[in-house]
């Protein structure tokens, strides 16, 4: 049987615009994929936590990048190393796309009040230049705003420890600075900030 | 500049993603296309869910026997008292939310000639496809002595619910020093790992609360699921306590005095103080009496739709159904469930399925915070599901990682329930 794969909303659209009052039940491979990783990131991507990340609304090219390196060898992981072999780099992008276009839901988590105000703060400083919007954005880097809070600690605890590479120079330049100065204590504020968005 | 490409590639799917909406309703005249679901467990939870989210104008009927529904998966941590019974209680009440006809009742035909479902209560239930999500039923007399009326006094907890409530029960109030027997099946069942986690997670209460203890695996396998993860858990944690008797030692073939609580096998004679019989398995009644099944009791399918080979028409998911490669777990039901929901609905459209895709992933508990997983991607290949790549948890794992597979357990169970029932 040849498989055939809806790749893209272009294609769906060209056949909604031709036959506007068709039936329009359209499945693309890549729903039927991303469909897949609901069992652990929730439905559409968006985890209910408490430490599995949401991965909705993700920068697509995040994605991707972050699937290479859970494939090669280039980012410690627990299950992801070993799933990430499972799949082209034409099927990244297409779970990439779809994941990009699904919103980003926040859910209550437990997080220590008192330090989110100076989480705050420190995220302005060091933080807000790439991760913009409180670290609501996608445009230029990963979602932090509302991302689940034992995961954001993993993801730190891996960079510190060399699992995971810096992509960018100024984000090791950044945390170091930012850990010399405020120590793990503003660290977790950081953090903190980032459980506490909704 | 990385920045500049990352927005315009964003850009791009915002553009896509404004056109790329689907579902749009059908214009189509005439009556509604109907699906009726029987079991609403974690598959035809699934199927329900995805079948309305697919092509909301198919008119989805859910039929089951039980207004609740109790996971297996995490019932283990109950019998060791780190969860309440309550908390893997669900309900299918989301799922009427979404627009699924939710029926409590007794499915005794499915009958693919006259496509339709009846049920205990007379009420026929017409289908232009129906999904089957029975389960498994269980073999009882294949452990000599045993028997469903057996099972209020010597507990399989197999199927979660009372039973794991009953077991739990039965541990705590053992005499400390005392022995827990179970009796593993043979394969194919359900769960493959969940007999040695079950190990563990007793283990783990012994250790805490009944100090001189233990608990004996009796086996009719000379391997098993995640054997060198457990093996290595049971040394480091529960050395003393866990003891498993292969079939290099016990044979294939035992049986038990429900009065003395003895357990008899080709070694010789082992007295429990509580016995847990996992007796071995078969298709759900329902899938036995609607000629689903084959001559070792299972369902053959397509696995490009699920379909059955036996009755067209009628689509078997979850424990019940041959599915290759995949091992008979939640995730798997789960993930069969997204696939037949996608075949179905294309077809009552008129279309051919998509590529499908498969996955499993399976947390074991081997401490209330540590656990240790199997993850796997499936294809479809030449007509069956293979694994295209998998793998465990590294042996050499560091506690660290243990316990963030502890905590991405945790989160597992919270989204597949979401995923599953709503």
């Amino acid at each position: 049987m040849k498989w055939k794969i809806a790749t893209s909303g272009a294609v769906l659209a060209a056949a909604l615009a031709a036959a506007p009052f068709a039936q329009a039940v359209e499945i693309s491979y890549a729903e039927v994929m991303a469909h897949t990783c609901a069992g652990c990131h929730g439905p559409n991507g968006s985890s209910v936590g408490p430490a599995a990340p949401t991965i909705a609304g993700i920068n697509p090219e995040l994605f991707i990048e972050a699937m290479r390196d859970y494939r090669d060898g280039f980012r410690a992981g627990t299950i992801m190393p070993r799933i990430a072999k499972g799949y082209s780099d034409e099927e990244y992008k297409l779970m990439a796309e779809f994941f990009a276009k699904q919103p980003f839901k926040r859910y209550d988590q437990p997080h220590d009040a008192k330090l989110v105000e100076r989480g705050k703060r420190l995220h302005d400083r060091y933080c807000e230049k790439c991760h913009e919007n409180g670290g609501k954005a996608s445009a230029e880097a990963g979602v932090l705003a509302g991302q689940w809070l034992p995961y954001l600690q993993y993801q730190m605890e891996d960079y510190l420890a060399g699992k995971r590479e810096y992509k960018e120079k100024n984000m090791k330049n950044k945390l170091t600075e930012m850990l010399e100065k405020e120590g793990q204590e503003g660290l977790k504020a950081v953090l903190n900030f980032y459980a506490s968005q909704k | 500049m990385v920045q500049i490409h990352r927005r315009t590639f964003l850009q791009g799917v915002g553009v896509t993603a404004a056109v790329g909406v689907l579902g749009a309703p059908s214009l189509a005249l005439g009556a509604a296309k109907k699906v009726v679901i029987v079991g609403g467990g974690t598959g035809g939870a699934t199927a329900a869910q995805y079948l309305r989210r697919y092509d909301p104008t198919i008119e989805v009927t859910l039929i089951d026997t039980s207004k609740e529904y109790y996971t297996c998966y995490f019932s283990n941590l109950v019998i060791a008292g780190l969860r309440d019974l309550k908390s893997i209680r669900q309900t299918h009440e989301g799922l009427s939310k979404r627009g699924v006809k939710i029926v409590h009742d007794m499915v005794t035909a499915i009958d693919g000639g006259a496509k339709q479902v009846v049920t205990a209560s007379g009420q026929k239930f017409p289908f232009d496809r129906c999904i089957v999500a029975p389960g498994i039923d269980l073999v009882y007399g294949a452990v000599e002595g045993y028997t469903a009326e057996l099972e209020e006094k010597i507990p399989h907890a197999w199927k979660a619910g009372s039973q794991t409530d009953l077991l739990a029960k039965q541990i705590k109030e053992m005499k400390p020093g005392g022995v827990v027997v179970m009796i593993a099946p043979p394969n194919p069942y359900r769960c493959p790992p969940g007999p040695y986690e079950r190990a563990c997670m007793i283990a783990h209460y012994l250790k805490q609360n009944k100090p001189g203890s233990k608990v004996v695996i009796i086996d009719p396998k000379d391997k098993f699921s995640k054997q060198g993860l457990f093996t290595a858990a049971w040394k480091k944690h529960y050395d003393g306590i866990v003891e498993w008797l292969g079939s290099d030692k016990v044979g294939t073939k035992f049986a038990i005095d429900p009065t003395t609580l003895t357990v008899k096998t080709q070694a010789g004679e082992i007295k429990a103080d509580v016995l847990n019989v996992i007796p071995p398995q078969r298709a759900g009644k329902v899938a036995q009496a609607s000629n689903l099944v084959d001559d070792k009791g299972w369902c053959p399918v397509n696995p490009a739709t699920f379909e059955s080979t036996l009755v067209p028409g009628v689509h078997v998911i979850g424990d019940a159904a041959i599915a290759g490669a995949m091992p008979k777990s939640g995730y798997a039901a789960n993930s069969q469930g997204k696939v037949c929901a996608m075949a179905v609905a294309l077809l009552l459209n008129g279309k051919q399925p998509v590529q499908p895709a498969y996955t499993n992933t399976c947390y074991s508990f081997i401490t209330p915070d540590q656990a240790v997983s199997v993850a796997a991607i499936y294809e479809l290949k030449e007509g069956k599901i293979v694994e295209k790549v998998g793998g465990l948890t590294p042996a050499d794992a560091s506690d660290e990682v243990l316990r963030r597979e502890g905590q991405y357990a945790e989160s597992w169970y919270r989204n597949i329930v979401v995923d599953c029932f709503g």
